[in-house]
């Protein structure tokens, strides 16, 4: 034991005494969060719109500071014909152009209805879906007051659906959850891949396995202090979602964490197993970070629906970790369920984890040989 | 006869269908110091390798220590030290975290690693490196650190593989003057090199070629065998005539 606890302090001193490896330890994580926070938010806020209002009614006056007055949106220009829209776009600070037919407020009136057109600056497909989504929803909540009881049913259902789980339509309430599965995986894995390569490729590796330690010994020595870490690591994660974003976690922290040590491990497992199949530090990186990262960012649901994906991209993310990860995560955090809906993640995680120190162990003692 | 600390009979190792080790049978007694000569890939690594319980023979019989290599692994590595062709200190360590940390890891106790440490220091003059990192120390003195981890849980065995690689001659030497002394105290010295000037400091040498071994004797007599000057000479005698 006391072999063993030596050990371990040594990895530690590594840790500690190279700057590098604790920046991205917990510098990365913490620019990520932030980053995904603020930079990449899905939100959009004084996006810039045109109106172009052949009516001007009571009524499009109306709509016209709702959709001003949403605090999405900031208005750049009023336009007079229908030749500026072009014109508008080129400036490029209009994300999109609203125009209100001739005759809005009176044929809504006696009609019942009137169209409206939204019309977006698709050469930024992003944030043109959701500066339509966003108008669309004003509108149709400006409808709903209008129109009175008669179409309730009919267009109350669709925008709030959408954003059940995330009423105010806040992105960082999807994105912390993908970064902390994300960060994890990478970090977990591309730490302990490096850090036994490093033994390898110094020749320190071969002097350990001279010595009275035991394999098992050496690897769980390895990767005890990066477990810790990287627990610390979560932690601190969602510390700072909540201190900065407000995020709360609705499920059982217990839960959540007992979660992430299972992810964790799981990580830990890939790194050894990729530790395995290279010889160098730079391969343990390339295959860490390219191999990880990209599948991990589009495969696992992070930022594209596995839904949407054609079946051969489904099937692929089925051996994703992250998939599961985000699954598990996301119900504990955003919608705060049990383990009784996410068992079935569970066991996946605990299946791979499994398997990855199976064919380690194997890999391990092939290379001895 | 003397005892025996090493003995190897009929060691053959393959990868696949290559043979690194062809029938290779020899014997290393008490208070050696034993040399292992041979030209880059001719099977030397290899065989310290199995010796040292870090690789499997396929078949033949290992004893180092008392004990077999094939099926007590775990009780030869108690009872030897070992250093490699490559640097096996931690740089981002200091001298004195390095030492702890392998006596550690051969179950010394804190105490006795504290003593060991001392002497160690003193002896090497380090007194004023104990908490420097050995990035910063020179290659020599790393080098003698090194030698000198290997030995502190005081093995019966000490492996040295190439251990004089890229060190000046002045280290070189200091570090054949360690040997010696560390064979007074009755460590026996097991040590590849493709140095031959080094081959003269050994009790005996043997020398390898394509997995086998083609000469094994004191210097003194293969030199006397081969009429040649130098071990240097014997080993081209014995080496080139397969090439040519």
């Amino acid at each position: 034991m006391n072999r063993f606890l030596g050990f371990i302090k040594k990895e530690f001193l590594h840790i500690f005494r190279d700057y590098r490896t604790l920046f991205i330890l917990f510098g990365i994580p913490a620019a990520q969060i932030l980053i995904f926070g603020y930079a990449v938010s899905m939100d959009i806020k004084n996006a810039g719109i045109a109106f172009l209002d052949l009516s001007h009614d009571e009524i499009t006056m109306e709509l016209t500071d709702k959709i001003i007055s949403s605090g999405f949106f900031k208005k750049t220009e009023t336009l007079l014909s229908y030749s500026d829209v072009d014109k508008v776009f080129k400036k490029g600070k209009t994300k999109a152009v609203i125009i209100f037919e001739s005759n809005f407020g009176k044929k809504l009136v006696s009609e019942g209805k009137a169209s409206l057109s939204i019309i977006a600056d698709g050469s930024e497909p992003n944030t043109a879906t959701l500066v339509t989504n966003y108008t669309t929803a004003i509108v149709n909540n400006f409808n709903l007051r209008f129109a009175g009881d008669a179409s309730l049913n009919s267009v109350r259902i669709q925008p709030e659906v959408k954003m059940f789980y995330n009423p105010n339509l806040k992105s960082h309430f999807m994105f912390v959850p993908g970064v902390i599965t994300l960060i994890l995986i990478l970090i977990c894995a591309l730490m302990t891949s490096v850090t036994i390569t490093r033994e390898k490729e110094f020749g320190t590796m071969e002097v350990l396995l001279v010595s009275p330690l035991r394999p098992i010994q050496i690897i769980l020595g390895k990767v005890m202090p990066y477990f810790i870490l990287s627990f610390i690591n979560v932690i601190l994660i969602l510390a700072l979602s909540w201190f900065v974003f407000g995020l709360p976690v609705k499920g059982s922290m217990v839960l959540l964490l007992a979660e992430s040590m299972l992810y964790i491990l799981m990580s830990l497992t890939l790194g050894i197993l990729i530790s395995t199949l290279s010889g160098t530090m730079q391969q343990a990186i390339f295959i860490s970070l390219i191999g990880l990262m990209l599948p991990s960012i589009l495969l696992s649901g992070f930022i594209f629906p596995i839904e949407n994906m054609p079946k051969v991209y489904d099937y692929v993310s089925m051996i994703m970790p992250p998939r599961y990860f985000i699954v598990i995560i996301k119900n504990i955090m955003i919608k705060g369920t049990g383990l009784a809906y996410i068992w079935k993640e569970t066991l996946i995680l605990i299946i791979m984890t499994a398997v990855f120190t199976g064919i380690s162990v194997r890999k391990f003692k092939i290379r001895l040989e | 006869m003397e005892n025996q600390v090493i003995k190897v009979r009929n060691l053959v190792k393959k990868f696949g269908r290559f043979v690194a080790n062809d029938n290779l049978s020899f014997d290393v007694y008490e208070g050696e110091i034993f040399g292992f000569l041979g030209a880059n890939g001719a099977g030397k690594t290899t065989a310290i390798r199995i010796l040292s319980g870090l690789s499997a023979p396929t078949s033949g019989e290992v004893i180092v220590a008392g004990f077999d290599a094939n099926k007590q692994s775990e009780k030869i590595k108690k009872n030897i030290g070992y250093m490699c062709q490559k640097f096996s200190l931690y740089e981002d360590l200091t001298v004195k975290e390095n030492i702890t940390l392998y006596g550690g890891i051969y179950g010394m106790s804190k105490q006795l690693i504290k003593e060991r440490t001392g002497e160690l220091l003193e002896k090497l003059n380090f007194r004023d490196y104990e908490n420097r990192l050995i990035a910063d120390l020179p290659l020599g003195l790393r080098q003698k650190l090194a030698f000198s981890v290997a030995i502190l849980h005081e093995p019966k065995i000490v492996f040295l593989d190439e251990p004089t690689g890229g060190v000046d001659p002045i280290t070189r030497r200091q570090f054949w003057e360690m040997i010696y002394e560390t064979a007074t105290r009755g460590i026996n010295v097991f040590v590849t090199t493709h140095y031959m000037d080094e081959a003269e400091y050994c009790d005996r040498i043997s020398i390898m070629s394509e997995g086998r071994i083609v000469a094994l004797d004191t210097p003194e007599q293969l030199k006397k065998q081969y009429k040649a000057a130098s071990v240097e000479e014997v080993f081209i005698k014995i080496a080139r005539p397969v090439v040519n």
